[in-house]
């Protein structure tokens, strides 16, 4: 699940400024689920675009837009509408945006913003997130993950920032560096805070070539 | 000031008193160093804070380099928040070629917590990374394990909240900061005198220099505002109630007393205050009075 929100519609016509027709694509996945990529979204959307003067050469919702394969086939069907239009405003997560660029040779713009969500959350989402930071510390914390749960995400424990629990940035948030403790302790494991942890190892950021490509590759081309 | 240095007083047990400098917003650096100036001979050490609360200010290097330059010995304040592990490193050599001896190794706090809540925060190392490099640096050493070409020397100082929950958190991590290599610590405002004594009965096994935080008190607000925002800060309500009872042009007068009976009430207790004027610096010399300094 990705979450995104619309951008102001003054963003997306200085966005759209040079283009004379656009073609509308939204995504029946995630983002649907968040109001950005329904109906009746894109129908306002295309209603604005047409009151500032934007000629909408069509409009047209699929599944799954982080889908390649299904997006080109679907795009194919529209070939026509699509070679009246100068570009596509695209209604999906990041990724959605990033597949209409690569399987259509029309300049893709995105009429959403894809917002943080705190890390990985896994197919079924809950309260854990995972950075995917590439030295898990959850050996120490008994399961609380310090990168995603501490603001700062600090690995030798808590700044002195928390108040009644609650992490310094005052977003609602809990210290996790507090909640590790109060697990730690309750287990009987403080020990494990006591030795001294490494800087993080930020050269694992960069992903090794393998895994930038997908099981789907073979087929994805 | 006398010629021996925060270090030497410190290993003499010499009860020593250092306060800090907020730098100003823009380059308008003279007032603040001609407020330092009234209290240079009760002072032994100044801190200048980076970036206070996230606030963006001149820096802190350039400042300890004029109060050294005019004779303070100053004390280098250094944060994680603004810079990676080699704008670290790198700016702790600069600061023992500008004559710089003494850092406060701290995390800092969130950008949000500032006047720049968009900044991206850095947090690469935090204060016990950061003092380990120093401690690695001095050693001759960066974090790579590569030879340095001339090795600074340091006294190395961190911080830590006596009136934090929970305690035990904090004292976890102040040993921590103890094996990287904090031979001093300043600690957060102290208002009850109490708990403050539970905290060093704590620590004394460590047996490691602490100064205990003075911040005057302006208002009764002041008080309330930071009882309610302010992590491992409580201010009794007794002193809320003077001060409030105060009247406007007595309010200094009150929060020196109150300040007073602290540090007599601390003396014994600790080997040092810290006290943090936040803009009261003139007051400084009467608070130290009234303590008998
Ligand atoms: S520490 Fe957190 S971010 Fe890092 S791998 Fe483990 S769960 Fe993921
Ligand atoms: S208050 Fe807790 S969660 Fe927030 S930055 Fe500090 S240690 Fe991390």
């Amino acid at each position: 699940m990705l979450y995104t929100e619309m951008k102001d519609f003054e963003e997306i016509k200085k966005l759209l400024e040079s283009e004379e027709s656009v073609f509308l694509l939204g995504c029946g996945g995630c983002a649907e689920v968040c109001r950005t990529s329904d109906e009746k979204t894109i129908v306002e959307i295309e209603e604005k675009l047409k009151n500032s003067g934007k000629s909408v050469s069509g409009k047209l919702i699929i599944d799954f837009m982080c889908s390649k394969q299904l997006l080109a086939r679907r795009l194919a069907r529209f070939q026509d509408d699509l070679d009246r239009s100068t570009a596509i405003l695209v209604f999906s997560c990041g990724i959605g945006i990033q597949c209409a660029g690569a399987v259509s040779d029309k300049v893709v713009y995105p009429a959403t913003n894809t917002i943080s969500l705190g890390g990985f959350q896994g197919l079924w989402p809950g309260e854990e997130r995972c950075a995917q930071c590439g030295t898990c510390y959850l050996g120490i914390t008994d399961g609380i993950c310090p990168i995603t749960f501490c603001a700062k995400e600090l690995v030798n424990g808590a700044c002195g920032g928390a108040k009644d629990g609650m992490c310094e940035i005052k977003t609602e948030k809990e210290c996790g560096w507090v909640l590790i403790y109060e697990r730690l302790k309750k287990i009987g494991k403080l020990d494990l805070l006591r030795e001294i942890q490494q800087p993080r190892d930020f050269k694992k950021i960069e992903p090794d070539a393998k895994l930038r490509k997908t099981i789907h590759f073979a087929i994805d081309r | 000031m006398d010629k021996k240095t925060l270090k030497e007083k410190l290993q003499e047990k010499k009860f020593v008193i250092t306060s800090e400098i907020g730098p100003p917003k823009g380059t308008n650096i003279e007032p603040h160093l001609k407020e330092a100036e009234h209290i240079k001979d009760k002072v032994d050490a100044f801190n200048v804070t980076d970036l206070q609360s996230s606030v963006m200010r001149l820096g802190s290097l350039a400042t300890c380099r004029l109060l050294f330059e005019r004779g303070f010995e100053p004390v280098f304040q250094l944060t994680c928040r603004d810079r990676n592990r080699l704008a670290l490193q790198s700016d702790l050599l600069s600061a023992y070629v500008l004559g710089i001896r003494n850092v406060l190794c701290i995390t800092g706090d969130h950008p949000f917590l500032g006047d720049h809540p968009e900044a991206k925060p850095v947090f690469d190392l935090d204060s016990v990374s950061l003092l380990r490099v120093a401690t690695s640096l001095m050693n001759g050493k960066d974090m790579m394990e590569n030879e340095l070409d001339g090795k600074p020397e340091f006294f190395l100082g961190a911080v830590v909240s006596p009136g934090y929950e929970p305690l035990e958190m904090q004292l976890i991590k102040m040993e921590k900061k103890i094996e990287a290599g904090a031979r001093f610590f300043q600690t957060q405002a102290v208002y009850e005198l109490s708990s403050f004594e539970k905290f060093m009965n704590a620590v004394e096994k460590y047996r490691v220099p602490i100064l205990g935080g003075i911040v005057l008190l302006k208002t009764a607000g002041m008080a309330k505002y930071m009882n309610e925002n302010v992590a491992g800060v409580c201010v009794p309500e007794k002193y809320i109630k003077m001060m409030a009872a105060a009247k406007k042009e007595e309010r200094a007068k009150v929060s020196i007393q109150i300040a007073a009976e602290l540090i007599k009430g601390m003396k014994d207790m600790c080997q040092g205050i810290h006290i943090m004027p936040l803009g009261w610096e003139k007051y400084v010399p009467s608070v130290l009075e009234q303590s008998g300094f």
